[in-house]
């Protein structure tokens, strides 16, 4: 698995946890978003980071509530034309406040990556087929913004 | 009119790269095909019936005669030689390869152009008043606005994958010709009691498959809010608007669904909610702005010249081309001046590249070096002194852009129908040949006064048919191109939906037909009623009942 993070690999310190397995003793898990209400209690004792993974119709509105007690949130692009996500994301980081591992995960592809990164996306994971050196380029393919985003405190109006 | 600075040159050059890139990985492979259409989309790339069709943005209609020459340049080399205007005042280009494609958009990117989202699901060419800046029916200039909106939608990270299309028109006159009501967005610009100006906004309008007129979501909105408001309404369709169907999926059908008052509600929560300060538009940037649109150094005493009323007075033909081609300036001896690209003999909206030189040319010597495109796929020179406009008409006659019959039933709107879109289920340049030839009276043209016939090749409507006061829809009756008719409709301030007149005709009774309907409105007026008038008042019933007796 191929991950991004500031323009750089990195490895992944997140254990990806399916809709029934178990909880590892110790550790940092990502788990779907619907064992959270159903294990709330045990995942919020669990020794180590706690993050969770949603779809494109879960809201930041319903995350919001339990965000201090998450490390990571994954927002999953079932197809990278869906473009739920990005809102999402910039809801999370803009609204909410979430400081915690913002992560791109499925249908993530070179050609999207520099929009994710504006939207608040830290973390993004590239669909396994896709080549690294083009999606370290793409990262870098625009050195001018007109929009404020993650990457630039201010729209480019106030920069003139 | 505006000039980058060395962001937003910067920005559309490596704009270039990147899709010189993305073509690359696509030949090589790498890329597949339904990865590589949205991107292509975004760079108004289609592929098409013969070749791929490219859509090169014209920024709210306006252009430079060095631009001018530069798309000229770009139809010679990579086309056929010619370029067709779209009904949101943009240039399509037919034949392009698809090798050759991040060239073109490198020659545009060197005279300040680009084809930056002109297709796809995502914000689109924002679109205006041709006579934005010179009408006298105008509150405010719309244009400093429209590019404060097309810096804002430029590869804007949140809004590049919408679940459909999305387009924003902005007049600032009184009288509609930007046809706001039919934009996913309609921003007019009002002026509220105590003189500031801002906008009133309309949202879900749209034509198409369900065509539908905007609503109002917003009386008054301060213009420094602009872009907050954009936001929210753009987040509220980003986050609710239907994936699950394309054909479904555009926001008025969201807001159809929703329910006006519930949708306005929701985009005032998330504008109540979204950091307005971070997006507030300073006075001091809509000045910068604004500037770029200052008036260009007029001649005060142009309205002193007489030579216009002598002419008027003893050359006809002169006489009804200046009444027909030519429109009211807010200067003193200054008119507006249509190129007609509506000859008989040629598509609607087409021109050639000679004949895009001899623009540049004519818009260098009579109207301050400027050309801008319309809504109804003509051409326009907009600050032409009245004492030129004798020369400027021999000029524009000789060119083939002088043919008096703006405004009238031959001034059609046409998409490229069969002949060029692979979406297209029926022909509409050779129905515009026949209307052109069976219409080639130009008295009984002026009697029939102000008409607007639009022609669509299927029922993405791209040619406006439903806001035709005539329309026509092409279909396809298996393998044979038909054509319904209907009548009533209308973009302009009391827009209108059109209804349909009856069952669809055979190619060869389209011009028979409409000679029905017209002689049917000519036996019905009452004084000087127009057309629309006459159908508003009287219904469509008989019309229907003439057309279809006849064809008994």
């Amino acid at each position: 698995m191929t991950l991004i993070k500031d323009g750089r690999l990195i490895k992944d310190h997140w254990r990806r946890l399916g809709p029934s397995e178990p909880l590892p003793p110790a550790g940092d898990v990502i788990v779907p978003w619907a064992r959270w209400p159903v294990e709330a209690e045990a995942l919020q004792a669990h020794d180590g980071a706690v993050g969770v993974q949603i779809g494109p119709e879960e809201t930041a509105e319903e995350l919001a509530p339990i965000l201090p007690a998450l490390g990571a949130i994954a927002i999953e692009f079932p197809v990278f034309k869906d473009g739920r996500g990005y809102s999402t994301a910039r809801l999370l980081r803009e609204r909410y406040g979430f400081t915690g591992e913002l992560r791109a995960t499925g249908d993530v592809l070179i050609d999207q990556l520099f929009f994710l990164q504006r939207v608040g996306f830290d973390v993004l994971e590239l669909r396994p087929d896709q080549k690294v050196q083009d999606a370290l380029a793409a990262l870098r393919q625009f050195s001018v913004r007109y929009q404020a985003g993650a990457d630039e405190a201010q729209p480019l109006y106030r920069r003139r | 009119m505006y000039r980058y600075d060395a962001h937003d040159q910067q920005i559309v050059d490596e704009r270039v790269a990147q899709f010189r890139d993305q073509t690359r990985r696509f030949l090589a492979g790498e890329l597949g095909e339904e990865e590589f259409r949205p991107l292509r989309l975004m760079n108004g790339l289609y592929l098409q019936r013969h070749a791929p069709m490219l859509r090169v943005a014209i920024p709210y209609g306006l252009l430079s005669s060095a631009q001018l020459r530069s798309l000229a340049h770009i139809a010679r080399t990579y086309d056929k030689g010619y370029g067709h205007i779209s009904t949101r005042q943009n240039i399509q280009f037919n034949w392009p390869r698809l090798e050759q494609v991040p060239d073109i958009l490198a020659e545009l990117a060197a005279v300040q152009m680009h084809a930056i989202q002109t297709s796809g699901n995502c914000i689109r060419n924002t679109t205006s008043d041709q006579l934005a800046g010179v009408a006298p029916d105008e509150l405010a200039d719309p244009r400093p606005y429209c590019e404060i909106i097309r810096q804002w939608s430029t590869l804007h990270p949140e809004f590049s994958y919408l679940p459909r299309k999305f387009k924003i028109a902005v007049t600032g006159a009184q009288s509609d010709r930007a046809a706001i009501q039919v934009h996913d967005i309609g921003l007019q610009l009002v002026a509220d009691s105590s003189g500031e100006i801002g906008f009133r906004v309309l949202v879900g309008g749209g034509l198409g498959r369900a065509p539908m007129v905007g609503v109002t979501v917003r009386e008054f909105l301060p213009r420094g809010d602009l872009l907050s408001y954009l936001e929210a309404i753009l987040r509220t369709y980003n986050r609710l608007g239907r994936r699950d169907n394309m054909h479904k999926a555009r926001i008025k059908i969201l807001v159809k669904a929703t329910g006006a008052a519930r949708f306005a509600e929701l985009v005032e929560a998330e504008f109540a909610q979204l950091d307005r300060a971070a997006l507030a538009l300073p006075d001091a940037e809509i000045e910068r702005v604004q500037a770029f649109f200052a008036p260009p150094a007029y001649e005060a005493d142009a309205a002193e010249d007489t030579s216009l009323a002598d002419r008027l007075e003893h050359d006809v033909a002169f006489a009804r081309w200046y009444r027909r081609n030519t429109v009211a300036h807010k200067q003193p001896g200054y008119r507006a001046v249509y190129v007609s690209l509506k000859a008989p003999d040629q598509p609607p909206g087409d021109l050639t590249a000679a004949q895009m030189e001899t623009l540049a040319a004519l818009a260098d010597a009579y109207s301050f070096g400027e050309v801008r495109t319309t809504h109804q796929q003509n051409l326009l020179l907009a600050d032409v002194r009245q004492a030129d406009l004798p020369a400027l008409w021999e000029a524009l006659a000789a060119a083939g852009f002088a043919q008096p019959n703006i405004g009238t039933l031959t001034d059609m709107i046409a998409c490229p129908g069969l002949d060029f879109c692979s979406l297209a289920n029926a022909g509409t340049l050779d129905i515009a040949a026949q209307i052109n030839q069976r219409f080639d009276d130009l008295d009984y043209l002026y009697d029939l006064g102000d008409i607007r016939l639009n022609m669509s090749g299927c029922m993405n409507a791209c040619g406006h048919h439903h806001v035709g006061h005539i329309g026509i829809l092409g279909v396809d009756k298996k393998g044979e191109s038909w054509y319904q008719i209907q009548l009533g409709g209308s973009s302009a301030n009391e827009a209108s939906l059109g209804k349909v007149l009856g069952p669809s005709v055979p190619a060869e009774r389209v011009a028979d037909t409409l000679a029905e309907v017209l002689a049917t409105y000519v036996a019905l007026r009452e004084g000087e009623e127009s057309f629309l008038e006459t159908v508003r008042r009287v219904g469509i019933a008989p019309f229907k009942d003439r057309v279809y007796a006849e064809a008994c």
